[in-house]
């Protein structure tokens, strides 16, 4: 693969997030070269999904879209963007399968009650075909998967309860195939474009135990807010539009783990806490089991159990959200509690 | 009778599918299916009535400011409050940066690869994936109009990129905006935003005054047969977006974008009671018939007899409605688009009312960001009102149409019942219980198909609506089928 950038200078590209510069931009041309030479193609499939994850792909500035689409990725197959359609589109999509050498990108949750007849896709040979079949047996076949957006990666709404149409994440559908979860509601679209350069350029990235990409999801919304210091200081909003920390609000910052905060959306003009809204924690496993505009008191961490953020602080390992179930619990007076966390699984330079 | 598939139909936004039956070229009749249901409205039951701002927003990522307004107003109106005029403002400017990328996208990247001949292009490089291979079909565009709407395909994904950076400056960002709140917004104006704003609305409105508009004109020239191509139902309905000043009544206050009905020729007021929603031929069970929108409870029922969509079927007055920016510059009476006439009724009609309503839109946001008074509140603070049921009803207008969310809460301040009408299920419902067809599927029956192996008027006419939902289309193969195999076996 022809690349002049170290695995270990991309991934510190990533992770160095200053706010509106993107580090895609620098990759642009080393992945038209992977490209070019042969690099594996990508399969876009979408199932229960609300196509967030392609338009926010969309906004992407460096690289320029428009290189994206006619340099930097062969895209084979996306519903929304590919000329052919009907049967046209679906013998395309198994060539390529049955050529091999390409990724798959699922967008949206894979429901499987029903047998999958809650979401079908396309038809072969006078038969439809289900999202839940489709996943399987392209998955299969492709180098490794990437779960763009929360639903595809952890279930996200559509599997929220009652879960419906027994939604399920990718990697509870397809086994044997390695899987990237890259979340978020819709992700950023350079957590996403980053993903596909690391795959193209160096093969997996690190991932977390959650399986997201660890230059991407490893900090905490609520370390690098721009509204930490009201919280520090015990100066809380009390309603929208009023200068002061988003907790009483209902922000869930302190336990969403990406770097929004310093990365911000759309080309850099804003992200969720500046705009005076809450971080609704849609990065994390759990999201959306919890209300979103209601202080987080108990946080569910699995299948029928939750716990205090206290708790909370324990599970994640890290002192500074301790602190932060410190506050919770009346706290505030006291100020800073504990040491600023400086490691929260730092991304290894390996 | 000749049947072919064409599924799934790709450029629109979801899952439809579509089959028809042609007969000497002409299609004879037809049937549109939603194939995805994902339950939104029953994972709202029992939540926090406040949870549907986020996650109802969510039902899509193409127009989630409108899910979001709706989703907010049936709270603001189970509330009793309204947005202090900063926030009204502030909703308009999301709501509307929103028409301009979802417009710009849907012309461009949905539907213009049916008119753009990508093997003549030469000076840049789009003969290859994702824009190959495609349906043979005519390319009328001379070589000159092509090369310029092709560079414009390119352009476009730019300029509605910068329509989401616009929107961001108020919504936090976009997809999935953070900062509609009930009872306002809570981004605050200020000087700087209001420029960073301006000079964004401003290329964009360059952006569709010289290339949006002149490529909708050279199509309309290059494909006269596209004027009678999807004529459909002819009824027209909006509830009006955009509202221009404060008032207790969502439905009957002064907004940019009025109200109305055309019926059977007929221009009528709008009144919200007069919608139900039929599930005869829908995966649902039938004791949810003929609800009216607020009352309707959703149980699915996948292997129904005779249904064949996960669309509902809603009627206004027992009638099948088109919505959309044709619809919307119809009820406005624009002189533009009332000038063509029965002409409007076409797939062409379609693209041009929307490149219309996408730069009249574009020159109001301009207007009304500077009405925007920085130091003034944004938001009125709310409380869920507990001790007895209430109904709260949200009717904005998205990109693609009407939209309506309704919304019960129980005596505890819980959500009882949600209910959302989306514009396609109003386009693209099945029939109904007189087995009158809906809006889209009336628009198929009568089309020419030139060759079944390359259906593009099918697909033109499907596009034409901005349908979303992943979509399949099913016009059917001359294999005899039975439609309820195709749907479901």
């Amino acid at each position: 693969m022809p690349t002049k950038l170290s695995r270990r200078d991309f991934v510190r590209l990533c992770a160095g997030s200053a706010a509106a510069i993107s580090m895609t931009g620098f990759l642009a041309p080393y992945m038209s070269e992977a490209v070019a030479a042969g690099a594996p193609s990508v399969i876009w499939l979408q199932g229960a999904s609300c196509t967030g994850c392609s338009i926010s792909l969309l906004n992407t500035v460096h690289p320029d879209i428009k290189k994206v689409l006619t340099e930097v990725i062969s895209l084979r197959y996306h519903p929304n963007i590919m000329a052919a359609a009907g049967d046209l589109a679906i013998q395309e999509m198994f060539k390529v399968a049955e050529e091999g050498n390409f990724f798959l990108v699922v967008e949206g949750a894979v429901p499987t009650g029903a047998d999958g007849l809650y979401c079908t896709v396309g038809e072969q040979n006078g038969h439809h075909i289900t999202f839940e079949n489709l996943v399987k047996t392209i998955g299969k076949k492709s180098n490794a998967i990437l779960s763009f957006g929360t639903c595809s990666a952890f279930g996200g709404i559509p599997a929220t309860p009652p879960n419906p149409t027994n939604c399920k994440a990718v990697d509870q559908v397809v086994k044997d195939v390695p899987v990237i979860n890259v979340p978020g509601c819709p992700p950023h679209p350079d957590w996403m474009v980053g993903t596909i350069a690391h795959v193209l350029l160096y093969g997996i990235p690190e991932l977390d135990t959650f399986g997201r990409p660890k230059m991407f999801f490893s900090n905490i919304i609520h370390d690098n807010c721009e509204r930490r210091q009201y919280f520090d200081n015990g100066i809380f909003a009390k309603t929208f539009g009023e200068p002061g920390c988003m907790l009483e609000l209902g922000c869930k910052g302190p336990i969403s783990h990406c770097d929004a905060s310093t990365r911000l959306f759309n080309g850099g003009v804003n992200w969720c806490v500046k705009s005076g809204g809450v971080c609704i924690g849609c990065t994390e496993p759990q999201f959306p089991a919890w209300p979103m505009y209601e202080r987080m008191a108990e946080m569910p961490v699995g299948p029928a159990t939750s716990v205090t953020v206290d708790q909370v602080g324990i599970v994640l390992g890290g002192l500074a959200v301790a602190g932060i179930g410190g506050h919770l619990a009346g706290n505030i007076a006291t100020g800073r509690i504990g040491p600023k966390k400086e490691d929260v699984e730092k991304e290894g330079d390996n | 009778m000749a049947k072919v598939v064409v599924d799934p139909v790709t450029r629109i936004e979801g899952h439809l599918k579509i089959e028809v039956e042609i007969e000497g070229g002409v299609v004879q009749d037809a049937w549109t299916s939603g194939t995805l249901w994902r339950g939104y409205e029953r994972i709202m039951q029992g939540r926090d009535p406040r949870d549907a701002v986020q996650i109802m927003q969510r039902i899509c990522g193409v127009c989630p400011t409108s899910h979001c307004t709706s989703g907010t107003l049936t709270i603001d109106d189970i509330c009793g409050i309204e947005p202090p005029p900063n926030g009204r403002i502030i909703r308009n400017l999301i709501l509307g940066s929103n028409f301009i990328q979802s417009h710009v996208l849907h012309f461009f990247h949905l539907a213009a690869l049916d008119y753009v001949d990508v093997t003549r292009v030469k000076s840049i490089n789009v003969n290859i994936p994702p824009f190959q291979p495609r349906y043979e079909a005519p390319y009328n565009l001379p070589d000159d109009i092509n090369e310029f709407a092709a560079a414009c395909y390119l352009d476009a994904l730019v300029a509605r990129r910068k329509a989401q950076e616009a929107l961001a400056i108020w919504g936090g960002k976009m997809p999935h905006v953070q900062s509609i709140v009930p009872g306002g917004v809570s981004e605050v104006p200020d000087a700087q935003k209001i420029f960073e704003f301006i000079s964004r609305i401003d290329e964009l409105i360059a952006f569709i005054e010289n290339k949006y508009i002149p490529v909708v004109m050279a199509v309309a020239q290059y494909f006269p047969d596209d004027f009678n191509l999807g004529i459909g139902c002819k009824n027209m309905m909006a509830y009006g977006g955009f509202p221009l000043e404060e008032g207790p009544d969502h439905v009957k206050k002064n907004k940019f974008i009025p109200s109305g009905i055309y019926l059977r020729g007929q221009d009528l007021a709008f009144d919200p009671a007069q919608l139900a929603e039929q599930v005869k031929y829908s995966w649902y069970n039938d004791d949810t018939h003929g609800q009216t929108p607020d009352k309707a409870v959703i149980e699915p029922n996948p292997t129904k007899k005779d249904a064949y969509s996960w669309l509902k079927a809603p009627r206004y007055n027992g009638s099948p409605m088109e919505v959309g920016p044709l619809a919307r510059m119809w009820v406005m009476k624009q002189k533009d688009v009332r000038g063509l006439g029965d002409k409007a009724f076409s797939v062409v009609g379609r693209h041009f009312a929307r490149a219309i309503e996408c730069k009249l839109v574009a020159h109001e946001l301009k207007k009304w960001a500077l009405e925007l008074q920085p130091g003034q509140p944004v938001c009125v603070p709310h409380k869920i009102p507990t001790g007895s049921e209430k109904v709260g009803m949200g009717l904005c207008e998205a990109p693609r149409g009407a939209l309506g969310h309704w919304q019960q809460i129980s005596s505890s301040g819980r959500t009882a019942v949600y209910n959302a009408i989306v514009p396609t299920t109003v386009n693209a419902s099945p029939r109904d219980e007189r087995g009158v067809q809906g809006p889209m599927e009336q628009a198929l029956i009568g089309a020419t198909v030139k060759d079944v192996n390359n259906p593009v008027e099918l697909v033109k006419i499907v596009r034409s609506f901005d349908p979303c939902f992943g979509c399949a289309i099913h016009v059917m193969t001359p294999d005899q089928k039975t439609i309820s195999q195709f749907a479901i076996n």
